[in-house]
């Protein structure tokens, strides 16, 4: 369950923000996530909903855009679209290729509320 | 409440302890003090190998902010920002630390079982009077590694993770300052037994070796691809046990290298000494400058 470190890691990051810009809260954040970054979506959901409440970012529209990953075959060069590190190159069935995309981990961007002017 | 000296540190923190000390002489990372959320006070690192022949070529610099709007009493931050990038910073720390101090680090990892502490307690025994060895020993609970490590002499720090599945360069960095390794020795990190989550987690090693044994299913790279794909060297341990098992060590290699095609194997046994020699190779020409 790393994918708890992860979340945990996401919200200091919000944390840290919402400080810097003397912000109330985060309505909306949006992350990068390679398809081979070692993340389940499903895991990281769960995450989600067991370390987000009560935190800067509870209630926070999360927008993930998921990298697909690509690699380049050490044989021919073809680049092509992977779903498993272990894929062989559909053009010359080599299997070594070296990945291009798809490790991806990243907070791309954040939209912060400031608080209600009193 | 911490079992060993009673202040109120929940039971499941990290506590980082070198052995040898006097009795509760043991320090706790009181910054993680956060209940449940102790070993997530600081965030994690996505491994990136600086050598030569490193696979990954991403991104773990500078985040870019750019303010972009500041309507309706909102902002919106372009931060570009790893998530494990604290990880990864401190990872480098350490890094530069150990090379400075021309210390070869390794990240041992592997699944539960695999011998991974037989094959340093014989490591030690035979290179102790060749390297000054350092080990770091990660588990959830108890000492008994490093109990067996500090009986062939080496120092040793045991890192308990509490309920973490693995350990982080924020550990690591605790941990160097009260192991103090003199200059040019070598430094053993085992991890937490785990297949899956120190893959994620870069502490600042120099290369990062990926124990499996024979009593383990060969097809054990293709199932948990992401530790063969960050891994320098794969060492095949308990061969002498090949007769007795299903292991077909050909396959298994087939399948790592398709992970991976830099990595390097060695087969060996911590048990009949069999290949030990050329593990003791590799790390000879790895620790020359």
């Amino acid at each position: 369950m790393h994918e708890l470190s992860i979340v945990m890691s996401i919200v200091d990051s919000a944390r840290e923000q919402v400080a810097k810009y003397n912000a109330a809260r985060v309505e909306r954040i949006g992350l990068e996530i390679g398809t081979l970054a070692g993340i389940e979506p499903d895991a990281l959901e769960f995450a989600w909903e067991a370390a987000v409440p009560g935190t800067v970012l509870e209630g926070a529209e999360r927008h993930i855009h998921y990298v697909q990953a690509r690699a380049k075959c050490a044989g021919c060069g073809n680049e092509f679209d992977i779903q498993q590190l272990f894929e062989p190159c559909p053009l010359c069935g080599e299997y070594f290729s070296d990945l291009l995309q798809g490790q991806e981990l990243r907070i791309k961007t954040m939209t912060l509320l400031q608080p209600e002017p009193v | 409440m911490c079992s060993t000296c009673g202040c109120n540190q929940p039971s499941d923190a990290v506590t980082i302890t070198l052995i040898g000390e006097e009795e509760h002489g043991h320090e706790h990372t009181h910054e993680h003090s956060h209940g449940h959320h102790h070993h997530h006070e600081h965030e994690h690192g996505h491994h990136h190998h600086t050598h030569a022949h490193s696979h990954d070529g991403h991104h773990h610099h500078s985040h870019h902010e750019h303010e972009h709007g500041h309507t309706h009493g909102k902002t919106v931050i372009e931060l570009e920002q790893d998530i494990l990038q604290q990880n990864n910073l401190l990872a480098e720390r350490n890094r530069g630390f150990l090379e400075a101090k021309d210390i070869l680090a390794l990240n041992l990892v592997s699944s539960p079982g695999s011998g991974k502490t037989s094959l340093l307690e014989r490591t030690l025994q035979d290179l102790g009077g060749e390297f000054r060895c350092y080990v770091i020993e990660g588990d959830q609970q108890t000492s008994n590694d490093a109990n067996r490590i500090a009986a062939t002499g080496a120092p040793v720090v045991q890192i308990n993770t509490g309920k973490g599945c693995h350990l982080d360069s924020d550990m690591v960095n605790n941990a160097l300052k009260k192991l103090k390794p003199e200059n040019g020795g070598l430094l053993f990190i085992e991890n937490v037994g785990n297949l899956v989550c120190p893959s994620l987690f870069d502490l600042g090693e120099g290369a990062r070796v990926v124990i499996i044994s024979v009593t383990e299913g060969d097809d054990k790279p293709i199932k948990y691809p992401d530790m063969f794909y960050s891994s320098d060297l794969c060492i095949i341990n308990k061969v002498d046990l090949l007769p007795y098992v299903q292991f077909d060590v050909e396959q298994a290699r087939e399948y790592a290298r398709r992970v991976n095609h830099h990595l390097e194997f060695i087969e060996l046994s911590a048990t009949s000494g069999e290949g030990m020699e050329q593990w003791y190779e590799w790390l000879r020409q790895k620790a020359s400058p």
